[in-house]
Order: C-alpha cells, then structure tokens, then sequence
C-alpha cells in the first residue's frame, strides 16, 4: 500500500466524479518515506470525525415544510449539487462529537479570510470540471489541448491558492488542520511541481504568440503580427480634450463567450497552431502525459466542504445586516435551554433581501420548564416565533451555527410540528379528525428527547373542544418530558404545569395597530404620549443631537 | 476641455441632481414662483435653475463670489450671453437634430453617424470660438476669462484641421485588420483594431513574393453560422473603433450641451432681472458672511411675493448677527410667515450666486434649507397631525446636517401648548446645540418664555401700526403674554427679575 492511499470509499458512500481517478495513477513512482520516514500525512473528512460515520437520510423529515426549513434547504443547494447535499442538511445527528467536529470547521471558515479560501476552491474546482468536461468530446488537437491546459492551469492554482490561504489563515479545527497539512505534503510532492510549473511554463509561452486576422469579404487570412497602430487608441486620442471624465477600460463587450470556440475560431487556432508549431507541440506532449491530475482526497473534499460553503453563502447577507449568529453548546442530555435574540431563518432570509428589519426574540426553559406557551395579538410573530424553536434545534443538529447571540441546545431525536392547515370550510369535521389522527401518531412516536411545536391546532373546532382537547393534548406531551412550543390563544394553557412557561406577543402601548413582532415574558410599559411619540419618531433632544451629524 | 461657468473647477451636471429634498421645500417658500419667473417659456431654463437651487447648499464662499463676477458680466452684455445661449443649443433644437443625431447599435451605423455627428459639431465650434473671440473685450469676470483663454487654445486651426482628416480617414477598404494573441483554451485574447496603413493594403497583393507565411481561410457558401462568427470576430474590433469615436462625438456634443446648460443658468438669471426691473424691485448682491452662523438684512423683501403680486412688496431690516435663533411673534396677518419665507428665498439666491431683492444682504453659507410648516389637511385628527408633524420632524434630521438652516412655522401646536412647547423646545435646543439656525414663528408663549434668558436668542415681534395702517413690520421685541398669571404669580412669589423688553439691536 503506498502512502498515498486512502481509505476506500467516502464516508458519505458519494461517488468519487469521473475526474477524481486518483492520485495513484498519477503518482505511480512516489517513494514511501520521502522527508521523515513517518507516513505522510491522510485527510479523510471534514463532515465527520474518525470512526463511526453517519449515513445521511435521502428524504426530507416531514417537519421542514412547517418550519419553512424546506425554503431554507432550497435556496442553499440552488445552482450546487444537490444529490450531495440535500441528504446532508435532512440528516442532523444526535452525536455531540459530530457537531462539535462541525462547529469547529465552522468556527474557522467565519474567521474573516477563510471562509473566501473555501469559496474560491470550491468555484475553482467546479471551472476545472466544467473545462474537462468541455474538452473530452472536441476533435482539432490544437483546441483540446488548449482547454486542457486551462483546465490544469485553474487546478494547480486552485490546490495553491487553497494551501497558501489555509497557512494564512492557520486553521483550528482538527479537519483543517488535517487537510492543511495533507496539502503541505501534496504540493511539495515533485508530481504536483512539474504539473503546476510545466503548465505555467506553456500558457507563458502560448500567451506570446501574437498573430494578425485580415478580415475581407467571405476570407480571413492569418499571419504573425506585425506592429500595426492601434486603431482605437489613435481616434480617442484626437477627441481626448472633450472628455470629462477619464476614459475607463475599453467599452464593455456585449457578452461574448470566454469559454468556447466556434468552428472559424478553431480554424483559425489551428492556423496559428501552424505558424507555431513548437509551441504546440510542447503543449500536445504536455496534456496527454498527465491526463489524470485531480487528487482523490481533496476532490472528496471539494464536495463535503460545500456543506459549509452553501450555509454560511445563505447567511451572509443576514450577517451583513448585522443579524447575530452563534455557535450553540449542545448536548444530548441536558435540557437546560436558552437563545437570545434569535429569529426565523426563512423570514430573515426574506426580510433581508426586501431590506426590511428583523425583529429577534429570547427563549429559555431552565429547571423543570420544558414548553414555552406563546399567547398575545394575532400577527404579533407567534407563529415565526414557534418555526424558530423548531429551526434552532434542526440547525443545532447539522453543526450549523444558528441565528442569535448565543444558545444552549439540547439535541433532539426528532421534531414534531402540528401547524394548523390552511381553513377549508367544507371539511371542518375532516380536518379536525386528521388532526387528532397526526397528533395521537405523534404521541405514540415521540419520546422525551423529541421536540413539539404545536401551533393553532384545534382552532377549528369550538371553544369548549378546543380547551377540552389542547389540555388533553398538552398533559400527554409534558408527561413525557419532551421540550416544545404551543402557540394559542387559550390563557389557561399558559399555566398548566409548571413545566410551561407563559410567553407573550407585544404590540406597541402607545399604538396597538403597531405590531412590534416581539414575543417576550414580560409586558412593557409604556410613556408619556407626546414624549413617547416624539421618542418613538426620534426627535427627541437626545436622539435629535445624536442623528445631526456633520 | 471644460466650460466652468458654474464652478471655477469642474461642470455642472443636471442629471446628478436629485430633486426630493429641495421639492419638499419648495412648496413652503413657494420656489416655483421664482423658477418659472427665470425660465419663462424656456423648459431646459427650468430644469437648469431647479437644479441649480437644489444644488445651492452645497456651494462654497468661491463658487458664490465666482458666479456674481460672471453674472455681473452677463447683465453688462444680455444680448450677447442670448446669442450664445441660442448657438450652444442648435444640436439640441428641432431644426437641426438630424446633422447631430447619434444612433446604432451595428458598429457601421455608429461609425457613420459618429462622423457625420463630428462634422457639424466642429463646424458649429468654430463659430462659436470666432464669436467669443470678436467681443473678447467685453468679459471682467474670471469665469469668462477662462472661457476665452480655453477657446483659443484648444479649438485653433491646426487642431481643427487634423480633426477633419481623421474623420476623412474613417473607412475600411483595406478590409478589418484585427491583431491578438493565444488566450485561456485558445480563445484569441487581447483583440485590437489596427490601423490600416498603405503598406498594408498592398500587404495582401505582395505578400506571396515577400515570403510572409500565411494561412487562408474561405466560407462555405452556406455556412451561416460561419458567416455570423465572421462578422461576429469582426465586429469585436470595429466595436472598438465605433465605440471610440461614437464616445468622442458624445463627448463633443457634452461639450455644447455643458455649455449650453450653464448659460442657461445666466439667461435664466437675466429674465429674472428683466422681471423684477418690470415691477420696479431693485435688487442688490449679497454678501457671504465668513462667520458660522450670521444675519444681516436692510429692506430685504420676498421675491416671490413680488413676483406673484406683481408689485413692489414691503422689506424688513433685522439683525440677528450671530445669533442662530430668531423667535417672531404677534399679530396674524402680520407679515411673520412672509418674512420667514423672504429669508429662506434670499438664502437660496445668495447660495445660488444670485441677486436679492434687498438693499443689503449678509449671511453665512448654509448646508441645507429645510422648512418645517404647519400643515392645513387632517384636521379632524388630532393626534394624527401632531405625529404627522413629528414625522416630518424626523424627516428633516434624516437629511439635516450642522449648518442649515431651519424655518418653523406655528408647528408642534396641533397637541396642547405645554406638550408642544416641550417638544418645540427639545426640537430647537437640539438644533442651536448642533450648529444649526433657527427662524421660528410661533403663537407658543411657553416656548418663547424657555428661551428669555438664552442669549443665542432675537425675538421679533409683528405689532399692528399704531396708524392703522396695513404696513407691518417686524420689530425687536419679547412676545406678549396671553395670560399674565404666571407673571403675576412670578411678581408676587418669585423674585425672578425679567426685563419685558430686549434692547433694540436692529439697524435702520
């Protein structure tokens, strides 16, 4: 077995890509012990940590949709490969090491410079296959093997790049660090010098070549360049003192293709390939010689890292508007629950991209408290409230860093939502049957380490049924000590136990019209009329002073 | 080449404007009385002028004094700043806007009407240098100056006749001469248009004998998607020549345009004049004062006014000098809301770099005009207004910055007075703290009272003529009580000492 050999197949079971044959095709002759006569370093995972891994769940748990998570998990694997990733994020664990393992790589990739290494290399990469894949089927030599070559170009300065910006910026994690010292090893390895410096050596030479394209009627005829004026140049010259502005680069094409070339221009490269024959020649020697240059691990890699990658591009633009994210301590034993200023993931996503505000709210369950009942006006945020518990505990269970300040989270078996349906008036008796129907199959399911959100259930059934039901239904969840949210607007359930703790939707004292979206355990008070007013429109002597800046 | 006549360094821009603030307080110190005054039936003069006062706030003491030289100038010479006006604008007028018309998107179409466009634009620019030239002696100002100086340097005859060569020169017989080299996956990279040069349309005859190796490729005759790519290669290059000249006829034409827009400016001004001189207002112009917040008027009258009644109106003389907060109270009717509307208008004339209808004028730069009036609608309401009021309070701090300038008319009354006068006060105090000036009518005793021992303070007071007669003007002096009972209280309990009466620090 030589050094370079790696655990056979990904702990994800994902299929290696056709590229990715391996470095042992194209490292035949590497010699065991090259520096220490220690094993070289071997990178395995950055999703999980060595031993037992987790197989992901190929369907979606029923209680994304409830939770709009669906949305969340959509518009993160958008344009990426979602065979991959999907199964990723509908697979939280239960296994504080697998998310501490997670958290970690998360912690590095959210200092500031590393997260923009991973990207770079994941969209390097995905350029190297799209030109390997472009090349593979083209006829003329001259054109394959200029695509090649770019392709090889993108890949060495990929690798590179990747390495030089993991030394930069010094990884914590355990996984970084392994595949950081893994890169150390493979590029210092005389297989990837010669790739990356022979294909530099060639676009170099290529990028020389200058030749001349006379355009007349239905012939063009090709020849070495001969130190003609430019054009252009003269002309802008002549009118320069009209200008007011500086002229910037030359005017914007319209949208040409970078990528391709149709059939004239691959006659007319293979005219140049002509006029140059040694140039070309070197770089036909060149690409048939090392046809297979992808590394197995690091594409391994390229697809886990993704994971990170896909999150944390979904959060940004939340970060950028300075919505909190933090790394929750998790456990697997301990209820002991609390989040501060967090907020609905799905909302936020879409409140931030309409540039509105984002209101964010606390919860905690300490002691014996288990369930946060949540009453108050209609609209006030109760429900966004309930789908955030239930995100929260989703998230804490991929790794994920969740929305808030900080947040202590107990990692759940499973989560429960009981949303109420969309009102159908014909069918009221029906609903309400499959209502209770959903919620008995969930009793029986669900264990003390489950999650409920239970928002509106009986709403369509009169008042008596419904406080009949929804204490009956509630006892049965608290006796079996699960953690959870129940959004009504029946009062009594508020105090049922004393696992359930009261939560309320505020509104505006001064304007109940004015829905603040804040659910809290406390009512506020509020001021003076017109001084609040004037507070509330920032126009008071205080907030006046402070918003007249210079 | 740039015609700076608005400011000594760099052009006007209409376009960069933006209009929202200065529409808001238009309506309050009716500005479009002014405006359509200046532009008559000129719309590009309106434009140009509402661009001008939106862009008051931001002028400099220089900028001011540079605009009153040229001004000056141009009311020694109407006729002549007419004449060029009119000439700056032939390419934008009706008659003639095919000679000047740019379109197209094919690089042929551009490079045809870009020459063609060059052609007469160069002609016109001769006759305007020659015209300038022929009255040289007639500009004091630096402004004018300049534009001389910059005529006759940049527009000589050399340089004209090159210009007509080159556009000469604008054909393609020799076929499209394109230079690269080998990009990223062969792409041909670095396209460049090369002239053509005599030695290369003989190239194409002689080379088989010089021994130049080159290869030849001929379309199929049916190769369509070969054709396309033909001319798509082509036009990469001639896209670049189309653009270059395609940009230099714009930036001819911006040129006359930039021109065309500043004068408009002193044309406007001029008909303003030609106005006021009609109904017999003299003007005067005003001085910038160095100091941060400074006011100073003798006889200042409201333009607007005039121009509406289409008489001479009456002027007041106040001398705030650098005090920032000016607080008028007393009769209705007596000309208060006039007065504050006459200061925000002679403001903005003066930063404008206009005349004013006064007979002596003196303020400092402000850096923003905002007037803050009560509103008639949503009576009925009465909470709804005063928020309203407040709203439109936060309006202004969004944009305010030190250095403005703020007009207060009767607003925070809509609530009861101790609530509004409280709120007034927070208001005003914020704003005097922050470099800000204040003009304030109010009815609110209270409010006035919290500002009695503030010597930041000019109260002015409007008192119906003893005479009877219906001239009010604004004198020095604290507001009236409508009630006396706090005073009297005051008198008996207190032994607070006040003086009923500011000694008078008004000229005149």
């Amino acid at each position: 077995m030589t050094e370079w050999s790696i655990s056979d197949g990904s702990p994800l079971g994902l299929p290696d890509g056709n590229m990715a044959a391996g470095r042992r095709a194209a490292l035949p002759s590497v010699p065991l012990d090259r520096d220490t006569g220690s094993a070289p370093p071997i990178f395995r995972s950055v999703l999980f940590p060595p031993g037992e891994p987790e197989t992901p769940r190929a369907e979606q748990p029923a209680c994304f949709v409830d939770l709009n998570l669906d949305q969340v998990v959509n518009a993160i694997v958008a344009d990426r490969d979602e065979a991959v990733l999907r199964p990723l994020f509908y697979s939280p664990s239960r296994r504080e090491d697998i998310i501490r393992y997670r958290q970690a790589v998360f912690a590095d990739l959210e200092r500031p410079g590393v997260f923009e290494v991973m990207q770079a290399f994941s969209g390097a990469m995905r350029t190297v296959r799209a030109n390997l894949a472009y090349a593979a089927p083209i006829d003329r030599a001259s054109h394959q093997h200029a695509v090649t070559l770019r392709a090889i170009t993108l890949y060495c300065r990929a690798v590179l790049s990747l390495s030089e910006g993991l030394q930069l910026h010094r990884p914590r994690s355990e996984a970084l660090s392994e595949l950081l010292a893994y890169l150390a090893d493979y590029r210092a390895s005389p297989a990837f010098s010669s790739l990356a410096g022979e294909a530099d050596d060639l676009t170099r030479a290529l990028a020389d070549l200058s030749y001349g394209m006379l355009f007349r009627g239905d012939k063009v005829t090709v020849r070495k360049y001969a130190d003609e004026v430019d054009f252009a140049a003269t002309i802008l010259d002549r009118f320069a003192r009209f200008r007011t502005e500086p002229v910037g680069a030359r005017p914007p094409r319209p949208p040409g293709d970078d990528f391709a070339l149709n059939h004239i221009e691959e006659a007319i490269l293979a005219f140049v390939a002509k006029l140059f024959p040694d140039e070309f020649h070197a770089l036909a020697a060149f690409v048939t010689r090392r046809a297979e240059f992808i590394d197995q691990a690091l594409a391994r890699f390229e697809r886990e890292i993704a994971f990170f990658v896909s999150y944390l591009e979904f959060i940004a633009p939340m970060k950028a508007a300075n919505l909190p994210f933090c790394h929750p301590d998790v456990s697997a034993v301990s209820k002991e629950t609390e989040a501060h200023e967090a907020f609905d993931l799905a909302l936020a996503a879409k409140l931030v991209s309409e540039r509105k505000p984002v209101i964010c709210n606390d919860f905690r369950l300490t002691g014996a408290e288990r369930m946060l009942v949540v009453t108050g006006a209609n609209q006030g945020g109760k429900t966004t409230f309930s789908r955030m518990f239930g995100q929260m505990h989703i998230l804490a269970g991929l790794g994920c860093p969740v929305p808030g300040t900080r947040a202590r989270l107990f990692l759940a078996d499973q989560v429960f939502t009981h949303f109420e349906r969309e009102e159908d008036i014909t069918n009221l008796r029906g609903k309400l049957e499959d209502e209770l129907f959903r919620l008995h199959r969930t009793c029986e399911v669900m264990t003390g380490d489950s999650v409920v959100i239970l928002n509106e259930v009986f709403n369509s059934t009169s008042l008596d049924d419904q406080i009949l039901l929804s204490t009956k239904v509630m006892e049965r969840i608290l006796a079996t000590d699960a953690l959870g949210v129940c959004v009504t607007f029946l009062d009594g359930l508020t105090s049922l136990s004393a696992k359930t703790v009261s939560m309320v939707s505020m509104v505006d004292p001064d304007n109940p019209a004015n829905r603040t979206f804040r659910v809290k355990r406390m009512p506020a008070n509020g001021l003076a009329y017109a001084l609040s007013l004037a507070e509330k429109r920032g126009v008071t002597y205080e907030r006046l002073c402070a918003r007249i800046r210079p | 080449m740039k015609t700076c006549l608005m400011y000594p360094d760099r052009d006007f821009d209409t376009a960069s404007v933006r209009a929202g603030l200065a529409e808001r307080f238009a309506q309050d110190i009716e500005l479009d009385v002014l405006i359509a005054a200046a532009a008559g039936s000129d719309r590009l003069i309106r434009t140009v002028m509402a661009a001008v006062c939106a862009e008051a706030w931001t002028n400099d003491s220089t900028t001011v004094r540079y605009r009153q030289g040229i001004l000056k100038d141009c009311l020694a010479n109407p006729e002549l700043v007419r004449r060029l006006y009119a000439m700056a604008g032939e390419p934008f007028g009706r008659e003639r806007s095919w000679d000047f018309s740019l379109y197209g998107h094919e690089p042929s179409a551009m490079v045809g009407s870009a020459v063609r466009t060059l052609q007469h634009a160069f002609a016109l620019l001769r006759r305007l240098r020659d015209t300038c030239l022929a009255h040289a002696d007639r500009f004091a100002s630096t402004g004018l100056q300049q534009l001389l100086v910059m005529l006759r340097r940049d527009l000589d005859d050399t340089y004209l006749a090159a210009v007509a060569d080159d556009l000469n020169s604008l054909t393609f017989g020799a076929g499209v001469l394109l230079s690269a080299h080998v990009g990223g996956g062969g792409k041909a990279a670095g396209l460049v248009l090369r002239k053509p040069q005599p030695r290369d349309m003989s190239w194409m005859q002689y080379l088989p004998a010089i021994g130049v190796k080159s290869y030849t490729l001929q379309l199929q005759p049916r190769d369509d998607a070969g054709a396309q790519a033909f001319s798509e290669l082509q036009n990469r290059g001639l896209g670049q020549i189309s653009d270059a000249i395609y940009r230099s006829a714009e930036h001819v034409l911006g040129f006359l345009k930039a021109l065309r827009d500043e004068l408009a400016f002193y044309v406007g001004c001029l008909n303003l004049k030609d106005r006021l001189d009609g109904i017999g207002e003299s003007t005067c112009f005003p001085e910038v004062s160095d100091a941060p917040r400074y006011f100073r008027c003798r006889d200042l009258r409201d333009t607007c006014l005039s121009l509406t009644l289409g008489c001479r109106a009456v002027g007041n003389d106040v001398d705030a000098g650098d005090r920032p907060l000016v607080i008028i109270t007393g009769a209705n009717r007596g000309g208060k809301s006039t007065f504050l509307r006459s200061v925000g208008v002679a403001q903005l004339m003066l930063q404008c770099g206009l005349f004013v209808t006064a007979e002596q004028f003196s303020s400092s730069l402000r850096s923003g005009l905002f007037t803050h009036y009560k509103r008639q609608e949503d009576r009925s309401m009465r909470s709804g207004k005063f928020d309203e009021e407040l709203v439109r309070m936060s309006e202004i701090a969004d944009h305010i910055r030190p250095g403005a300038l703020v007009l207060f008319n009767e607003s925070f009354a809509a609530t009861h007075e101790r609530e509004g006068a409280e709120i007034a006060r927070q208001v005003v105090s914020a704003l005097l703290d922050s470099g800000v000036t204040v003009f304030f009518v109010t009815h609110m005793y209270e409010l006035a009272r919290v500002f009695f021992d503030d010597d930041r303070v000019l109260f002015l007071r409007a008192d119906p003529d003893p005479g009877g007669t219906r001239t009010f003007r604004l004198h020095p002096a604290r507001p009236l009580p409508r009630s006396f009972g706090i005073d009297l209280y005051r008198q008996i309990f207190g032994p607070e000492e006040e003086a009923h009466d500011q000694p008078a620090r008004l000229s005149g």
